[in-house]
């Protein structure tokens, strides 16, 4: 194709694309203007023209589409500066052109000049991870197939957001008009697209198989659900693609109060980070200083620098404190990276502070609406949660500038389809299928949260909290002692979690003492003056340890409040399914299945011991390592303190 | 080159006298003027202290442009400080910080 030379100009002057080149090149350019939404406005019809005049893409598609390219930054950053669009400000059709000229020739090893244009180059060649025209312009011979993927995929995404928005009425309606006419779908919807094709990619390669993609699309579609709302096919292609992508987002609709974006915070979601916040911050409507989060944070396991940019990215007024609406960003932002999705560049809209606090201005309320929503969210949603989490989050990844483009619009509807799916939501049954963010996200984030959850659930900060939520913990917990060890405890636990934590000195964090108390307790255990023990020494560890020992002890937690849920339950004379070693002798008289029972309850806590001891030793490692750093700041005052007398 | 200029700065700061801890200049103005490049000194009142080395041969720099963009640094510096994951000297790995600096010099140049 490229052979040819001399196709008609593209739009600049100074460009001579071959045919091939200026059908590739205006549809990448149509896709990323109509995906950006930031176009003029030329709506559905987009597509049809292969070279608009006026058009512009957004930057952030056009930067997903360029960081496809698998081109190093800086030969992207050299590439949008030749091709002028910093100059303009925008990325116009010449200027689009122009940089996918230059991407055909850095991939050919051609060094980026604006002379490269001038030659013959092959069609530059994107990852199919990015976007399905990334993948379709690796392969031009599959164009046409690829390019009703990716207006499927867009659409999908554009549509499924505006199912949210609307009803699904107006949806038929609207479908023509949601990749274009929504700028706030955009973004998210482009975000999609990415993402559900990554994910496609990472689940089945038939998104990316050519030879059928509108089937292959439909059918990753389908399956993935919440990733995409629904193929709202560019208008003039699509038709097809959206009625069906109309019945999988209505489908999708019924289950989520949200388009799949994985950096939208779902009700469920939310309420668990209010719950988190609450444990750290009686107060919701105070912050929780730096250092607290810190250590919450950092029970996450993730690494500190990417602690330090979630930070940055959530704290948007830089005050070192994180106020409710920027701790959700934050754990949400958590929470993605421990599910694998790569961090933003730049806040996401629906993470901005103030479209949290604007979406969820209840939280009392959205707690009841959770709880009846959690109960109903089964393990069936993981799936595809994770399907839309991934894809939403590889989107967000890759479309960071686009995101913040569109905040304002974005928030704008976002909010409103927000409140308006929150009622919707309310008044739908179904759900199951309601939050697959935060289901995806919950399982997936086990290994971190589910012991926060545990705790938060069992630590009376919720006692009604819903069945499911610990059984899903279960199955996914990090630990496999906790499953065994919990699960039989859980009625004991409930039972007996909740009398400890009043005992407690009233510190955020009720059940920090009980780690604290587990040590010692690991040490007389099974006594009925342990839960004495618990509170005395509880105290007194509290003041110094706690700020090494929190990270341990939420995450010791449930560990612990399975050891704990044993011990107090024995103590307090809980459920006669675990017996501590105090009855036993007088268990020997009785019949011998309870003395099984009893084995098996000894076997149990002899674990709880090693990992007692186990955390115990930890502790005192911490310890020591505090009392070091300690040292060496006060030598470090100590240093300073005679320059500070200039 | 950075090193000397920072002894010009403790000497700077050690000359300032004892009991002028207020409002104390921060800019320390033109420091080194010599050996093609100018080093221009900002101390924080946290001790911490910005040293910026200029080509010499761009003489459109102000005394004012190298004040504002003294300032931009620490504000940035100011918002790193308040991310709670940071350590007091380490690198400085905010993107933020990073773009504003760039862009700051790509002004410059």
């Amino acid at each position: 194709m490229e052979a040819t030379a001399g196709g008609g100009c593209g739009s600049g002057p100074p460009l001579l694309l071959s045919e091939g080149e200026q059908q590739c090149y205006s549809e990448l350019f149509a896709r990323c203007a109509g995906a950006a939404g930031g176009g003029p406005g030329s709506g559905p019809p987009e597509a049809a023209r292969a070279a608009p005049g006026a058009a512009t893409a957004a930057a952030g598609p056009v930067a997903d589409l360029f960081r496809a390219s698998q081109l190093p930054a800086e030969t992207l950053h050299q590439i949008t500066e030749l091709c002028g669009a910093k100059r303009v400000g925008y990325f116009g059709p010449t200027q689009f052109y122009v940089a996918l000229k230059l991407i055909a020739a850095a991939q050919s090893g051609l060094p980026v000049r604006i002379e490269s244009i001038k030659c013959e180059l092959p069609l530059p060649r994107f990852m199919m991870l990015k976007t399905d025209a990334e993948i379709r312009f690796g392969n031009p011979a599959e164009l046409h197939g690829t390019k009703v993927q990716i207006p499927y995929l867009i659409t999908e995404k554009s549509t499924f957001k505006r199912m949210d928005d609307e009803e699904k009425q107006q949806e038929t309606q609207s479908p023509a008009m949601s990749p274009l006419a929504s700028p706030p779908s955009s973004p998210p919807h482009y975000q999609r697209v990415p993402l559900s094709h990554g994910y496609s990619k990472l689940r089945s390669s038939t998104e990316q198989m050519h030879p059928a993609p509108y089937e292959a699309r439909q059918s990753l579609v389908q399956p993935e659900g919440p990733s995409s709302g629904g193929p709202g096919p560019k208008p003039p292609r699509h038709q097809a693609s959206l009625i069906r992508s109309f019945s999988v987002e209505r489908e999708l609709q019924d289950h989520s109060n949200y388009p799949d974006e994985p950096w939208r915070i779902t009700e469920e979601q939310r309420e668990y980070y209010v719950n988190q916040f609450r444990s750290l911050q009686p107060d919701p409507s105070s912050f929780i200083s730096g250092s607290v989060a810190k250590n919450f944070f950092t029970k996450s396991k993730l690494s500190i620098p990417e602690l330090s940019y979630i930070w940055e990215l959530s704290d948007a007024d830089c005050d070192g404190a994180l106020t409710l609406p920027e701790f959700c960003a934050a754990f949400h932002l958590i929470v993605a990276r421990k599910n694998g999705y790569p961090l933003p560049e730049g806040l996401p809209p629906t993470l901005q502070p103030e479209y949290l606090q604007a979406a969820f201005p209840k939280p009392k309320w959205e707690c009841t609406l959770f709880d009846s929503y959690s109960e109903s969210m089964p393990a069936n949603q993981q799936p595809r949660d994770l399907n839309r989490m991934e894809l939403s989050v590889k989107d967000m990844a890759d479309f960071p500038a686009p995101t913040q483009d569109v905040t304002g619009d974005d928030k704008q509807a976002l909010t409103s389809a927000t409140d308006e799916a929150l009622p919707k939501d309310i008044s739908e049954d179904s759900a199951t299928p309601k939050d697959p963010n935060s289901l995806k996200a919950r399982p997936r984030s086990r290994s971190y949260s589910s012991t926060s959850i545990e705790e938060a659930m069992k630590r009376g900060e919720d006692p009604p909290t819903p069945p499911p939520r610990p059984q899903k913990t279960h199955s996914r917990a990090s630990s496999l002692d906790l499953n065994k060890v919990f699960q039989p405890s859980v009625p004991a636990s409930k039972s007996g979690l909740l009398p400890p934590p009043p005992a407690l000195p009233p510190r955020p964090c009720p059940s920090q003492s009980e780690p604290a108390s587990e040590a010692e307790l690991h040490s007389q255990l099974n006594r009925a003056t342990s839960q004495a023990a618990e509170s005395s020494p509880t105290k007194k560890d509290i003041p110094y340890s706690q700020p090494p020992s929190k990270p341990i002890r939420r995450k010791f937690r449930p560990e612990n409040q399975a050891t704990e849920s044993q011990e107090p339950s024995n103590t307090v004379g809980g459920p006669a399914s675990v017996a501590t070693v105090k009855p036993h002798p007088a268990v020997q008289k009785q019949s011998s299945k309870q003395k099984k029972a009893i084995q098996t309850a000894i076997r149990k806590n002899k674990e709880a011991n090693a990992v007692l001891a186990r955390l115990n030793s930890e502790l005192q490692q911490q310890l020591k390592e505090v009392h070091q750093e300690r040292i060496a700041l006060e030598n470090q005052l100590e240093q300073l303190r005679p320059v500070t007398v200039l | 080159m950075v090193h000397t200029s920072l002894d010009v700065v403790d000497e700077k700061i050690s000359a300032m006298g004892k009991a002028l801890v207020d409002q104390r200049e921060l800019y320390l103005g033109l420091l080194y003027p010599t050996e093609d490049y100018k080093v221009y000194g900002y101390v924080t009142n946290s001790k911490v202290k910005f040293v910026m080395v200029v080509d010499s041969s761009n003489t459109a720099l102000r005394d004012n442009e190298i004040r504002s963009m003294f300032r931009k640094l620490h504000n940035s510096y100011t918002d790193v400080m308040c991310n709670p994951f940071y350590n007091p000297g380490d690198r400085i790995q905010s993107r933020a910080f990073d773009s504003m600096v760039t862009s700051m010099m790509v002004q410059v140049c």
